[in-house]
């Protein structure tokens, strides 16, 4: 599907959407809705996105930006989808790692380094820090001790 | 004349904690001392311990083209019971820390630590900005030579086994250097 | 103990259950990562990996340089492609300065890439004897390796974290003795690459050890986010260097291999025979590099325009992408790395349970992770 199909197959089933075009098409949906437009994306034969190359979260100070990068290998188009979480304190987002097997690691580190939960996710545990530490991607993270800051 | 062993400099400016050795020099060594020293130093099997890139230096040193196995490093041991130095080659970070403290401690008197490439000196690459990286494994085990280098290569890491292979030759084990300590 | 499906089911450790911890300190060469095996007897009936013991970090450092520096810490991630790495970056950062790079320095790159993967290829099946007990192919694949260091450090002045791909091109012209060295490797490396074949590959015990062993579907690959031969031994054609050719590889002409077995035999199989695609495709290049510029004219400090970017680069374990979001300014605003190795890690698990403890290592060896790019 081209850019401008893609937009109309999403809006049809997610009308929140906003669209940007950089170097791929991304669409910008609020973070409640992820999990059924991820699902539909996945079982939709026009759609087919069946490989999630990579997830990753982005603090934008004044809220999260959980971003999923997405193609289909039968259809070759590529797309970024954003979710947007508007509550830093209390940040929460579905889970898709029962749609994409991938998701149950990378989402483990997102919460590990920002402190976004993922609920329903089968296991969300720290991955590389322990528990009592902070958050350390989230962009007020301050550690005077252990960095030294050029 | 002045030596390096008499020399007087001002202790509180030097970075590090300075021992005085009695006499102002390194022990008059005995034949006995000596046929151990020069048997100890010639046979000391490293464990393995590779963290990250050094590793793999320290891997094409053991293999056939620049080959440790003739100064006496042959076997290397998995096991830190059975062996004598611990050459540190790789990042030290937090969560890694316990765990290289607990082999040190598992190793058996007389055992060595040589610590490989700028991380194990002071953090190298990862010493700004970086909040997980120990900055140097000298806070976490007492180091006897150092190498420079990232990463250093085959050859560097050659010299400093000579090092230290000269080290204990000269002296006895670290116990006995320590004197009010 | 029938099906897989019965094994997976039990979770809370039984009397008979005995959990082992296998590393972070252990003598396979891959770096320090742990794994919490729930075993039967032999069986192994869960494994957990725990990371974090080389988290250095660099994602949070990257913030903190510009977009020159943060360049140099990547080699030290998946080191064993350190050049790929660096050409991931690079290309990130020409795409945000929409900058187009010359000729010249897309062969050299290309050469570079190749010859590196070779390096990748010789030390994982040396490492991976040793894994299985063979200690000759240790020496073996390090005899060959040396000879492309030499060649890496009489160019790019390092024999590991080569540094030499910058937002540009490349950072220095190429030795004049290069093509000559090159030419001398590839006859040296074709004359011996049949030790290879009749040290490991028709070995009865090897056969025995990694056939059946670690059984994955196309499907479980694509879920799982597998790439590299990890994916192509399953039947998932994935090679980023067919699917989305950059930096030159349009115009050169190699076969992506693909095995349908799915287990280690066949994974080992992918690897053995990438290797002389690579010879193939320096060979192709190594008489024809243009002349003119090794670097294309920047300014010294790097400032992106505001927006992200997504480069995407087939390096010796899989798919790495580097995905740069920048806000205008010098330093970039959040870099993330898509590493290969940490989606081929979550296959672990589906691949292992059931099998045996002897079974896990040939499964570790034949994933060939290298846990510094995991743990970034």
């Amino acid at each position: 599907m081209t850019n401008e199909e893609l937009k109309a197959f999403i809006s049809a089933h997610t009308p929140e959407v906003t669209f940007e075009e950089t170097q791929f098409l991304n669409a910008i949906i609020p973070s409640e809705k992820i999990y059924p437009l991820a699902k539909y994306l996945r079982e939709n034969p026009d759609a087919d996105i069946d490989y999630l190359i990579c997830l990753s979260g982005v603090d934008w100070k004044d809220h999260f930006m959980v971003v999923y990068h997405m193609t289909s290998r039968k259809h070759k188009h590529t797309f970024v989808l954003k979710a947007k979480i508007a509550d830093r304190n209390n940040a929460e987002i579905h889970t898709v790692c029962d749609i994409w097997r991938t998701a149950e690691f990378h989402e483990r580190e997102v919460y590990d380094l920002f402190g976004i939960k993922f609920i329903n996710h089968p296991d969300l545990r720290r991955l590389f820090l322990d528990d009592t530490w902070g958050f350390p991607l989230r962009k007020d993270y301050t550690d005077d001790i252990t960095i030294v800051s050029l | 004349m002045e030596t390096p062993a008499t020399a007087k400099f001002d202790v509180k400016s030097f970075p590090g904690k300075v021992t005085h050795m009695p006499g102002g020099g390194s022990f008059v060594v005995t034949s006995i001392d000596k046929m151990v020293n020069w048997s100890r130093s010639n046979s000391l099997w490293p464990l393995v311990f590779g963290t990250s890139c050094c590793a793999i230096e320290m891997m094409s040193a053991a293999s056939a083209k620049y080959d440790w196995s003739r100064f006496g490093f042959e076997v290397a041991r998995a096991t830190p019971r059975q062996a004598d130095v611990i050459i540190c080659a790789g990042t030290i970070v937090y969560k890694m820390a316990p765990v290289l403290k607990r082999l040190y401690d598992q190793m058996a008197d007389p055992k060595y630590v040589i610590a490989m490439g700028a991380c194990t000196i002071s953090g190298g690459p990862f010493f700004y900005n970086s909040y997980s990286v120990v900055k140097g494994i000298d806070h976490v085990v007492p180091v006897d030579v150092y190498i420079a280098g990232c990463p250093p290569r085959p050859e560097a890491l050659l010299h400093a086994l000579i090092t230290l292979q000269k080290k204990i030759q000269e002296g006895g084990p670290r116990e006995k250097i320590n004197i009010g300590f | 103990m029938s099906s897989k499906e019965e094994i997976q089911d039990v979770t809370e450790l039984r009397e008979e259950d005995f959990m082992l911890n296998i590393g972070p300190q252990h003598p396979s060469t891959h770096g320090v990562l742990h794994l919490k095996v729930k075993l039967h007897g032999e069986t192994i009936m869960d494994v957990q990996p725990h990371l974090g013991y080389i988290h250095r970090s660099i994602e949070k450092m990257c913030e903190a340089s510009t977009y020159r520096n943060f360049i140099y810490l990547t080699s030290r991630m998946d080191y064993l492609s350190a050049h790929m790495n660096n050409q991931a970056c690079s290309m990130a950062v020409e795409k945000g300065l929409a900058l187009e790079i010359p000729p010249r320095a897309k062969i050299i790159r290309v050469l570079m890439s190749e010859l590196t993967r070779i390096a990748s290829h010789t030390l994982w099946w040396g490492a991976m004897g040793l894994d299985l007990g063979a200690v000759t192919p240790f020496f073996v694949g390090f005899r060959d390796r040396e000879d492309i260091l030499d060649i890496f450090e009489e160019s790019c002045g390092a024999r590991l974290t080569m540094n030499y791909n910058v937002p540009g091109g490349v950072m220095y012209d190429i030795h004049p003795n290069f093509q000559r060295k090159v030419k001398e490797f590839l006859v040296n490396f074709k004359k011996r690459y049949h030790e290879y074949d009749e040290l490991l590959t028709g070995n009865v015990i090897l056969h025995e050890r990694t056939k059946g062993v670690g059984y994955i579907s196309a499907e479980d690959v694509v879920s799982y986010g597998c790439s590299g031969p990890v994916a192509r031994a399953s039947g998932v054609s994935c090679d980023i260097r067919k699917w989305q050719p950059y930096d030159g590889y349009e115009n050169v002409q190699f076969e992506e291999i693909i095995e349908t077995g799915g287990d280690c035999f066949a994974r080992y199989m992918v690897r053995m025979r990438e290797m002389p695609q690579s010879v193939h495709i320096i060979e192709q290049l190594i008489d024809n590099i243009p002349e003119g510029d090794f670097q294309a004219k920047t300014k010294a400090v790097l400032k992106l325009p505001k927006g992200e970017f997504y480069s995407r680069v087939e390096t010796a374990r899989g798919e790495l992408g580097v995905y740069i979001v920048s806000d205008g300014s010098m330093n970039p605003y959040r870099i993330k790395f898509r590493s290969p190795n940490f989606s081929n890690l979550s296959a672990l698990k589906h691949m292992a349970v059931g099998g045996k403890i002897g079974d896990l290592v040939a499964i570790m060896a034949t994933l060939d992770l290298v846990i510094p790019d995991l743990d970034r």
